[in-house]
C-alpha cells in the first residue's frame, strides 16, 4: 500500500499518469487545468516519466496528437479546461468514434462569455454526447484513482473508447487534500500493457478515419452506442479490482441517507460533498432528504438510477450549467427523460446553480431544496440571482 | 469487402469505422451518382488522351489495342470534364436513362 501525503489534487493526478507510464502526453495549458500539465512536463524533463511530451499551440492539435499516438499504440494523456476544450471539440467527437482510448483530465469550467476562469459544467455539457466514457469526481483521492482506472477501461479490447474525467476547476483541481499514492508495483499490477484492437502498423495496413456513406454511417454510430453501454461491465470490475487493491470502493451512483428520503438531491462533482453536509443538517432537523452522487455521467447508469429516484416523491436536481431557451438544464432533461415513463416517478425539479465559480453553500442547498418544493412551475430555477 | 456496405449490420461494422481491407474503395460504385453520362465519338477523337488526362477519377483508360479511349461507367460520375475539356468535340454528354 502506498504513502498517504498531503497533496495538491492536480499534482496528484500527473503523478498517477506517471505511474500509468504514459507514452505520450499532448496539452496547452489552461486555466485550472496548468498544474497538471506543468507538472508532467517537469516529470518528463527531469527523467522520472519516459513519454514524448508535445507541447502543441493550440487545443485542436493536442487532440489531433491524442489521436495519432492513441492510433499507433501508445498510451496517451491530455488535460484542458473550459475554452481548450471548445477549441478541441471536434476532435474530442472524432477520438471517440474513431475508438481511440485517450485519457482526458478536464478540470471543468464556465465557458466564455463573461470571461470566466471558475467552475461549472457547461464545458463538459457541451461534449456530453460525444460518446466518451465521462466519470465526475467528487474529491482528490477519486481523481487519482480515477487517473488508473481510466487508462485500465479505455485500453480494455472490449471497450476502446476514450474517457474523460470530470474535475471541478479549482474546488478541487487546486485543493491540497491528504491522497493516498499508488506504487509503480500496485499500477504494474492493475494495468497491463496497451494492446490496441487496431493499430496503424505498416505490416497490417488499414485506413482510419475513413468517411462514411448514408448507407453506414448510423451503423457506425450504432455500434458506437453500443459499445459505450457496454463498457459498463468492464468499468465495473475495473473499480472491482481497483477496490481489492486499494480498499477503496467506487461505484457508478451512490446513495446517502436515501433511506425512507422523500426527497432525494441529485448531483455530480464536488458540489456532492456540499449537499451531503445539507442533507445531515436537514435530517436532524427530522426532514426526509437523501442525496444521490452520480459519478458515471456515461455510460448512465439507467437502472440503478430508476431504482433509487422512483421511490422519492421529489428529486432536486442540481444543475451546474444551462440550457439556453430549452425546457431545462442539460442533467435535469436527462433525469426527466429517464423517469418518464415509470409508473411511479417523482417530480423532478430543476436548479440551477453554481455557475461561473458562484459558491454554493450547505446553506444554499438547503434553500434550494425549500424553494425546490415549493415551487410552481415546473421548468427550471435559478439559485441566489440578484433581481 | 467481405459484405456489400449497404448489407452491413451495425454488429459487423469495424469499430471505430476503421477500413481493414486496402484498396476496397474500388468496391463501391460511385458510378451510381451520375446523372449524366460522356458518350464517346470515336470518328472525332484524335487521341490527345486530354480526358484520360483531366478525368478527376480514373474513369477513363486508352484502349491500345483498339486504338480508343475507354469509360469505366462503374467510377464515372459524369461531372463531365471530359466533355468540356475535349478540343475536338468528341465526347457528348446525354442525360442518364434517356
Amino acid at each position: 500500500m502506498g504513502r498517504k501525503v498531503g497533496i495538491e489534487v492536480s499534482i496528484a493526478a500527473a503523478e498517477a499518469v506517471g505511474l500509468c507510464d504514459a507514452d505520450v502526453v499532448a496539452a496547452y495549458p489552461i486555466t485550472p487545468q496548468t498544474h497538471v500539465v506543468e507538472h508532467l512536463a517537469d516529470l518528463v524533463a527531469d527523467g522520472h516519466l519516459d513519454a514524448e511530451f508535445v507541447p502543441v499551440e493550440s487545443e485542436h492539435s493536442a487532440m489531433s496528437v491524442c489521436c495519432g499516438s492513441a492510433a499507433v499504440g501508445a498510451r496517451t494523456f491530455t488535460a484542458t479546461a473550459a475554452q481548450g476544450l471548445a477549441l478541441m471539440a471536434e476532435i474530442v467527437y472524432i477520438a471517440a468514434s474513431m475508438r481511440l482510448p485517450v485519457v482526458m483530465f478536464l478540470s471543468n469550467r464556465a465557458l466564455s462569455a463573461p470571461l470566466s476562469i471558475w467552475n461549472d459544467h457547461s464545458d463538459t455539457m457541451m461534449v456530453r454526447d460525444s460518446g466518451w466514457i465521462q466519470v465526475f469526481c467528487e474529491n482528490g483521492q477519486e481523481v487519482y484513482d480515477s487517473i488508473f482506472h481510466s487508462f485500465r477501461v479505455a485500453e480494455d479490447p472490449a471497450v476502446s473508447l476514450p474517457v474523460m474525467i470530470n474535475v471541478d476547476g479549482f474546488t478541487l483541481t487546486h485543493v491540497i487534500e491528504p491522497i493516498e499514492m499508488w506504487t509503480k508495483e500496485m499500477a504494474g499490477k492493475y494495468l497491463p500493457r496497451f494492446k490496441p484492437v487496431n493499430s496503424l502498423y505498416p505490416d497490417r495496413p488499414t485506413t482510419m478515419g475513413a468517411f462514411a456513406v448514408p448507407e453506414i454511417f448510423a451503423e457506425q454510430k450504432m455500434a458506437h452506442d453500443h459499445a459505450l453501454k457496454n463498457s459498463m461491465p468492464v468499468i465495473l470490475k475495473a473499480w472491482d479490482e481497483l477496490a481489492e487493491l486499494t480498499g477503496r470502493k467506487y461505484v457508478p451512483v451512490e446513495a446517502y441517507k436515501t433511506e425512507g428520503a422523500e426527497t432525494l438531491i441529485f448531483a455530480m462533482g464536488t458540489i456532492c460533498e456540499t449537499a451531503s453536509l445539507a442533507v445531515d443538517r436537514m435530517r436532524e432537523q427530522g426532514k426526509k432528504v437523501g442525496l444521490v452522487k452520480l459519478r458515471l455521467w456515461r455510460p448512465l447508469p439507467m437502472d440503478e438510477l430508476r431504482q433509487l429516484l422512483g421511490k422519492a416523491k421529489d428529486v432536486v436536481v442540481l444543475d451546474r450549467s444551462i440550457s439556453m431557451g430549452g425546457a431545462s438544464a442539460p442533467v435535469t432533461s436527462e433525469i426527466r427523460a429517464l423517469m418518464y415513463h415509470e409508473r411511479q416517478r417523482p417530480k423532478i425539479h430543476c436548479v440551477v446553480a453554481g455557475l461561473g465559480g458562484r459558491d454554493v453553500t450547505p446553506l444554499d442547498v438547503e434553500k434550494m431544496v425549500d424553494m425546490a418544493l415549493t415551487e410552481t412551475s415546473y421548468d427550471y430555477h435559478f439559485y441566489g440571482i440578484r433581481g | 469487402m467481405a459484405k456489400a456496405m449497404e448489407e452491413m449490420t451495425w454488429q459487423e461494422v469495424e469499430a471505430g469505422g476503421i477500413i481493414s481491407e486496402p484498396g476496397n474503395a474500388s468496391s463501391y460504385h460511385t458510378g451510381t451518382w451520375r446523372s449524366q453520362r460522356p458518350i464517346y465519338i470515336e470518328e472525332k477523337c484524335i487521341r490527345c488522351w486530354r480526358c484520360f488526362i483531366m478525368c478527376p477519377d480514373a474513369a477513363i483508360s486508352a484502349d491500345m489495342g483498339g486504338n480508343r479511349m475507354v469509360w469505366n461507367y462503374d467510377y464515372c460520375k459524369g461531372c463531365g470534364i471530359c466533355a468540356y475539356e475535349c478540343p475536338v468535340d468528341a465526347i457528348d454528354l446525354s442525360e442518364e436513362g434517356e
